[in-house]
């Protein structure tokens, strides 16, 4: 089942990836980093998911670690 | 199958110090999967800049020496011509590479040195603040700028992926950027070629990367990459200005 | 029975970029410059030969900055240049020593300030031993006196610098570098000095290896400043190297460096056959600078009297050496013709006579 996975250490909420993945499955999370901002979550509860990597792709900061496909 | 992961040649945690959004981050994982690709990583010495692509070091598990402000094409000549064997580039943001060390970076270009250059053009000096820099845009505001570049104070951005083409030691030079996804792969292709080169013995090998700077630039990360099409594309074209393995025309 | 000299009349400029030869320098960079263009051009001949590198570098910052990249690897490197020059390469100084690096630089002096001209003078001292790079550091500098000493200070310049991972300097003047005298290059006589433990080879086998200087941790640069200057006590202790003459009875001492040695030895002999008990002393090393050994002189010595092509700079060094003991005057001309044995003694009388400090000539 294609999915992703996220570190969320490695997130800095630039959002990015919200705007990139087709399936608009990656959203902004209430959940905060440890500065405060809004982290991102995937929610892909229709296995949507392509594992194309486009997120990862433009993912600044390596934060998707992975892509499954 | 996983068909993404954080590539070996990147040291173990290592996390980016770029700010949110910042393009650099993209860059160096394009270096970072190239050089696990063409199973580079052993034989790779990297000449590191100042500015933002400072830390390189602290992100690549290769070897690495740094050089002064635009140093960086003389550091990378000496350390070519004492282990021709070694695969060595450069990686510097516009300053570094075409203000203050354009003399270098030209001259390595035309001794036809087998090196790779890397530059990050962001449109300004991103480390210190954002300042006005060789390749501020035509109206830009900068913090040395602050009425916006104009031709009779500052004169006019520098079109560096052209003018390393026109180098005659030069054998690949090209300019990407990584707004869309379909950018930051053709980057890649751009890079890779840019890196053959070096192996081949062909040449000098040259990517300009059109970058962002959300910071200074004052803008969200998808503003700027807006930006990046709209305002710099334009005037920094995207595309390949010299490939001396193009046997097409 | 007949019998060879292996010595050849040689020029200094060449003895120099020979001996680089023969030590083993596997590149040069550099950049032309009178009054040691000869060096690059030698060079640019013998390392194509030998296969060797060699760039004509497109400026003294690029020069200085390829030779930092081939030693970085392990490779033994030089680049050589003249004042106003080696001016432009303080910056490469700076961060050789900070990421501890094996440079080799020659400075032919020539005279300034500014442009100057080409003819000899040893304005450099400050330079070559004070630095115009930032922050803290030494260099480790070597003055020859003759053509000879431009060979045996090459080779001792190519080990000093791989012993300690410390930027050296060869400093010699226009008067030297196109001076001929009968020199013999012998063989490179020191031990190769293993740098594996800290050379750039590629990550292979083990985690990549940076060098650099960006300090951002003050502690961790607190401490690498103290083991720096641990450092330079280390090559203060055990390779200050000097020479005297005539010293365990002076009243007065004659000091110079480099080739104006050879005229206050010869002054120091027409003194003596006067009746005057002179002595001869001459640093090898201006950094370091053998502090203790003249501070030990000036426990039994009236003056000390330096005889310099500048406006006198290594004789505040002198000073600070002799701290008191003693007096301690100057005997000058800023550029050009190198004083004559006839000047510095005539000077030594002025000096001793009127009890004047400062001998203009």
């Amino acid at each position: 089942m294609a999915h992703i996975i996220i570190d969320e250490t490695r997130c800095k909420s630039c959002f990015i990836c919200v705007g990139t993945c087709p399936k608009g499955l990656i959203k902004k999370s209430d959940k905060v980093s440890k500065l405060g901002d809004n982290l991102v979550e995937f929610k892909d509860d229709k296995n949507e998911c392509l594992g194309c990597a486009m997120c990862a792709t433009r993912c600044p900061d390596m934060a998707i670690t992975g892509v499954y496909k | 199958m996983q068909v993404f992961s954080i590539p070996k040649s990147m040291k173990e945690n290592a996390k980016f110090t770029f700010c949110p959004g910042c393009d650099h981050g993209i860059a160096v994982r394009l270096v970072a999967e190239l050089l696990d690709e063409m199973d580079l990583k052993e034989k790779t010495i990297l000449a590191a800049s100042i500015g933002c692509s400072v830390f390189l070091y602290d992100f690549l598990d290769i070897d690495s020496i740094e050089a002064p402000h635009g140093r960086a094409m003389a550091e990378a000549t000496g350390v070519k011509r004492a282990r021709p064997d070694k695969f060595v580039f450069t990686y510097q943001g516009d300053g570094d590479f075409a203000s203050i060390g354009l003399a270098e970076s030209t001259h390595a270009a035309l001794r036809a040195e087998n090196l790779t250059g890397i530059c990050i053009n962001n449109t300004t000096y991103g480390m210190t603040g954002g300042q006005h820099g060789p390749t501020t845009l035509i109206g830009q505001k900068t913090t040395t700028s602050p009425m916006g570049r104009f031709r009779e104070t500052y004169g006019y951005p520098i079109r560096i992926a052209e003018h390393i083409a026109l180098c005659e030691g030069t054998a690949f030079s090209a300019r990407v950027a990584l707004d869309t996804v379909p950018h930051i792969n053709q980057a890649k292709k751009a890079l890779r070629k840019a890196f053959q080169v070096q192996l081949d013995g062909l040449g000098y090998g040259f990517v300009e990367i059109l970058s962002t700077c959300p910071t200074n630039w004052k803008m969200t990360p998808d503003e700027a990459h807006e930006r990046v099409k709209n305002e710099m594309i334009p005037v920094f074209p995207l595309g390949i200005f010299k490939d001396v393995t193009d046997i097409s025309e | 029975m007949e019998s060879y000299s292996d010595k050849q009349l040689i020029k200094g400029n060449y003895a120099i970029a020979e001996a680089a030869v023969k030590a083993g320098c596997e590149c040069y960079f550099g950049y032309p410059i009178t009054p040691q263009t000869e060096i690059g051009e030698y060079l640019s001949q013998r390392m194509y030969d030998l296969k060797r590198g060699y760039v004509c570098a497109e400026s003294e910052l690029a020069a200085i900055n390829m030779v930092i990249g081939a030693v970085s690897t392990g490779a033994k490197a030089m680049t050589s240049s003249s004042s106003c020059a080696v001016a432009l390469m303080q910056e490469g100084l700076s961060y050789a020593c900070a990421d501890e690096l094996p440079v080799v630089l020659v400075n032919v002096m020539r005279a300034g300030p500014g442009l100057g001209y080409i003819y000899p003078a040893q304005g450099d001292y400050y330079q070559a031993v004070y630095g115009g790079g930032n922050g803290d550091y030494k260099i480790t500098v070597l003055a020859p006196s003759t053509v000879q000493e431009c060979i045996d200070l090459t080779y001792r310049a190519f080990y000093l610098a791989q012993k300690w991972r410390n930027p050296t300097m060869i400093l010699a003047d226009g008067l030297l570098g196109q001076m001929m005298e009968p020199a013999s290059y012998g063989e490179y006589p020191y031990p190769e000095i293993d740098n594996s433990s800290w050379a750039l080879t590629g990550a292979k086998n083990r985690e990549g290896r940076a060098i650099y200087s960006c300090a951002r941790d003050e502690d961790k640069q607190n401490e690498h400043i103290r083991h720096l200057f641990r450092k330079y006590e280390l090559i203060a202790k055990e390779d200050t190297d000097w020479e005297e003459f005539n010293t365990e009875d002076a009243d007065i001492i004659l000091i110079a460096f480099g080739s104006m040695t050879r005229n206050i030895k010869a002054a120091m002999k027409v003194l003596r056959a006067q009746g005057l008990k002179v002595g001869a002393f001459r640093p090898i090393t201006l950094s370091p600078f053998p502090t203790n050994r003249l501070n030990q002189l000036a426990d039994n010595v009236d003056r000390f009297i330096t005889v310099e092509m500048n406006m006198g700079q290594m004789v505040n060094d002198v000073k600070l050496a002799v701290n008191g003991k003693a007096e301690v005057d100057l005997i000058n001309r800023p550029v050009g013709q190198w004083l004559s044995v006839e000047e510095i003694v005539e000077g030594v009388k002025q000096i001793i006579s009127k009890g004047v400090q400062y001998a203009s000539i």
